[in-house]
């Protein structure tokens, strides 16, 4: 049993875990979930010896023990699977799993090595053949290697930081069996997460935090999403998307075989053709890595012009030649699919990331190129206000906002610009509940209003409950064009992978 | 109000300690730091002489500081105000002689523009590779120092030196071209100390800048080229564009040393008279925390240090003006290391600590 009590760790004024306790039975399947910025990772890197907590003990089994540094956790039995993976890419399974735990004396008993991780690979269905270079593995093997890494260390209970993050629906049911079967052989899994659906499909108990603070613990029987979605936010939330049916008009965006190459010269979209009409919601799922990023900003204007062939025709007119400003004052905007490298300038305050990419509007400006500082902070509070960004201080830097509000932001300036076309990718990537509520019903909202949506996510269930109609990309092509509605997930995810191909009439 | 003060704890907080461990070392010379300081600070503070010459002192250093702190909000290190600024000086001169015999109406503003815009050439040259090829400013910032330095010095001699004058300076610009000292409008500042409006110039040119930077939509197009050029360029910013601005107005910046210099102090271009003042402007810059504010409080902080330095030289048994440089350094070492200290607080990584 593994125990945190009354753990606190604050962070310069920010109150990351106040008084945490939790406790993980051995043997069980544990998630913990919350919001971002509920203090889920906090706590368990605590745990795994990340950060030492200001208050507060952990225990294990009913001992007490110290862990400073993730080297005591490893002692104590305790592993972790980060979202980001630790491994060297041109280095071997074997290789990346006996760093930093050498066996032997001094000379490298490599063989051995590879016949234990052999053996821990059997043993809980993991498949990982340790010769194979990690280069060579996909990111759910990779992710497997992670595990394996921990095992190998004797790990006997786990903590995997949102391990399906990175995934395809299939990889995620694979995961499950291989956790599952480490249960059933006496292992402990700590699972953090944000989706409800797999805390339901997995976990044994659930923790339930809030503000740092946990607010709830249940038995995963005994309860339903709707009860820990009301207790991760503190309010009643709709979690099923709500629309009526599209009316699409005529076509806004017209895509003839696109292709764009990346640097090195390699296809990343590869004849990709499609259209979207006014009123609808064209939805794109992908495994990502698939040309997703390069089709969105391809039609953005961001990817160099000596990469993209092809035509992308906006209401009737050719705009492959044309800059990214001229593409915005044409009416297409863009809700970029990483806020942070893209959506932002994280330093700069509200206002001024309120207006980047109209700045220079006429609206906005008054005689000698002087910015009409009135004029800007009225857009601001609007889109503040509109959009329920917190805290509404105009003057804050973006930085200071949570993921949630930053995003908010973000797509608040986007339709506040009055758009004929919104690309929107990833819209809800680290996101809280309560946002992505918010988030879906204002891209319904748009739909309705009569703009054309080019919808890309790496949630399936995003992409399928909000699009109309749903494209799925593969290696840069159309590996399909499907209802979402009627089509079952287990086809899309096949399609995705490489299983299956359909069209929709 | 307090916001303002935040921003200054760091710089005013190394300054203090700049000046402590400068004690310190002091001691360990063998000399009395109290005195030492009072000698520093008394001849830099005396009137008129003391402020007069520290405000000399400073005017370069404000120009330079500004340069450099506008590249800065680029994202941009701007190495080369150094050569930029002897460009700028030998521009002024050259109009100053050349066209020695136009009224003074239109010669002060020929020469003035002529500093500027050599140096703003002098700067948009690796703007440009930067933005054409990606080649780092660094680099060809320093490199262009040199062939500033050795070219202006080539036609100094070869061209431009009266016969049989032995020193390496050109012949004097014409009387039109000359600025006036503020000796002569101020009472009590006698007309040989060579401030000059020039200083009046630095003043404006800081509010200027900051009315650039924060309030027109060419400053926000450089600030947002600056803080992340990704997004700059997801709002439909040409962040090449940007880059060869920014490097072209810190160079006319630079450039600007050369109206001081030359149209109100020396009346003339005299090689090698730069005291390092493009290379100082980074420092203040970075004790500025590239605010034009803050570039010219600290350039009156370290023309304050130049002109006590001369007298602690002068009045103290061991210690020598290089404390000045000492102190300078130890000052930008606390400031620099402040601002890395910080990075990984004010990053994305706050609470959950996820990327």
């Amino acid at each position: 049993m593994l125990e945190l009590r009354e753990v606190t760790k604050r962070f310069g004024r920010v109150l990351a875990n106040d008084r945490v306790s939790l406790g993980v039975r051995s043997g069980t399947i544990h998630a913990i979930v919350g919001e971002n910025g509920a203090g889920k990772s906090t706590a368990m890197r605590i745990a795994y010896g990340f950060y030492r907590a200001d208050q507060g003990s952990i225990s294990i089994d009913g001992r007490i023990v110290e862990i400073r540094n993730p080297h005591d956790a490893i002692a104590a039995g305790i592993g972790m699977v980060h979202q980001h993976f630790m491994l060297i890419d041109t280095m071997t399974v074997t290789e990346n799993i006996v760093l930093g735990a050498e066996p032997g004396g001094v000379a490298l008993d490599l063989e051995r090595a590879g016949a234990r991780v052999r053996e821990l690979s059997s043993a809980f269905g993991l498949a990982i053949d340790p010769k194979a270079r990690i280069e060579d593995l996909s990111v759910g093997q990779q992710q497997r290697v992670e595990l394996l890494k921990a095992l190998y260390r004797e790990a006997s209970i786990l903590i995997l930081d949102e391990p399906t993050a990175v995934l395809t629906p299939q990889e995620v049911q694979e995961l499950f069996a291989i956790l599952r079967s480490m249960r059933d052989q006496g292992k402990t899994i700590v699972i953090i997460t944000h989706k409800l659906s797999e805390v339901l499909a997995l976990s044994d108990e659930v923790t339930v935090m809030r503000d740092g603070r946990v607010v709830g613990r249940r038995i995963t029987r005994e309860t339903t999403a709707a009860d820990l979605a009301r207790l991760m936010v503190g309010r009643e939330v709709l979690l099923r998307v709500e629309k009526g049916p599209a009316s699409p008009g005529e076509p806004v965006l017209e895509v003839r075989d696109l292709r764009v190459t990346a640097q090195d010269g390699s296809p990343r979209v590869d004849g990709v053709s499609f259209e979207v009409r006014r009123g609808e919601i064209v939805g794109v799922a992908g495994v990502e890595g698939n040309g997703q990023t390069e089709l969105v900003e391809a039609i953005a204007g961001l990817v160099h012009r000596g990469r993209v062939a092809g035509s992308i025709r906006f209401a009737g007119r050719e705009i492959a030649g044309a800059s990214p400003r001229e593409r915005r004052e044409l009416g297409i905007a863009h809700v970029p699919e990483d806020r942070h490298r893209r959506g932002l300038i994280l330093e700069l305050d509200l206002r001024e990331n309120s207006i980047l990419g109209v700045h220079d509007r006429p609206e906005l400006s008054r005689a000698g190129g002087l910015l009409d500082r009135r004029a800007i902070l009225e857009k601001t509070t609007r889109i503040l206000t509109a959009f329920d960004v917190r805290p509404p201080d105009p003057e804050l830097p973006a930085r200071a906002l949570s993921g949630g509000n930053q995003q908010k932001l973000v797509i608040g300036r986007e339709l506040d610009a009055g758009p004929r076309l919104v690309l929107v990718a990833q819209p809800t990537r680290g996101v809280d509940i309560g946002a992505i509520e918010f988030i879906h019903g204002k891209l319904i909202e748009l739909r309705d209003a009569g703009c054309a949506v080019l919808l890309v996510s790496a949630e399936l269930e995003e992409v399928t409950s909000l699009s109309d109609r749903l494209l799925v990309l593969r290696e840069g092509t159309i590996a399909g064009l499907v209802d979402p509605a009627s089509t079952p997930t287990e086809t899309i995810g096949l399609m995705m992978t490489g299983g299956a191909k359909r069209g929709m009439k | 109000m307090r916001k303002t003060l935040g921003r200054a704890a760091v710089p005013l907080l190394a300054i203090a300690a700049a000046f402590a461990l400068g004690a310190i070392i002091v001691v360990l010379i063998g000399d009395d730091p109290v005195e030492t300081y009072r000698l520093l600070i008394g001849s830099a503070l005396s009137w008129p002489d003391g402020i007069g010459y520290t405000l000399f002192y400073a005017t370069p250093l404000i120009f330079t500081g500004l340069a450099v702190a506008l590249a800065l909000h680029a994202g941009l290190l701007n190495i080369g105000a150094e050569g930029q600024l002897y460009v700028g000086a030998f521009a002024a001169a050259w109009v100053g002689i050349v066209l020695a015999g136009l009224s003074p109406w239109v010669l002060v503003p020929l020469a003035m523009f002529a500093a500027a815009a050599a140096g703003g050439a002098w700067g948009a040259v690796p703007g440009w590779l930067k933005a054409r090829f990606g080649a780092h400013e660094v680099i060809n910032t320093i490199m262009m120092n040199f062939i500033a330095v050795a070219l202006t010095s080539y036609f100094t001699q070869y061209h431009f030196k009266e016969a049989g004058d032995p020193i390496m300076q050109t012949g004097p610009i014409g009387e039109g071209a000359r600025i006036a000292r503020l000796g002569g409008f101020i009472p009590g500042l006698p007309e040989r100390i060579p401030l000059n409006v020039s200083f009046l110039i630095a003043i404006a040119a800081c509010i200027a800048v900051s009315i650039f930077l924060w309030r027109t939509r060419w400053g926000y197009s450089l600030r947002a080229t600056g803080a992340n050029p990704a997004a700059a360029e997801y709002g439909g910013i040409r962040t090449g564009r940007q880059i060869i601005i920014a490097m072209t107005l810190s160079g006319a910046l630079a450039g600007m040393v050369g109206i001081g210099e030359v149209l109100g102090y020396r009346y003339r271009f005299y090689d090698g008279f730069s005291a390092g003042y493009g290379f100082t402007g980074i420092a203040v810059a970075l004790l500025a925390r590239r605010s034009p504010l803050g570039v010219f409080l600290a350039a009156l902080l370290f023309g304050a240090l130049l002109r006590g330095g001369l007298f602690v030289d002068i009045f103290t048994e061991k210690v020598s003006k290089d404390l000045v440089l000492v102190l300078q350094a130890i000052i930008i070492i606390f400031v620099a290391s402040a601002a890395g200290f910080r990075l990984p607080f004010t990053g994305s990584s706050k609470g959950e600590g996820k990327v």
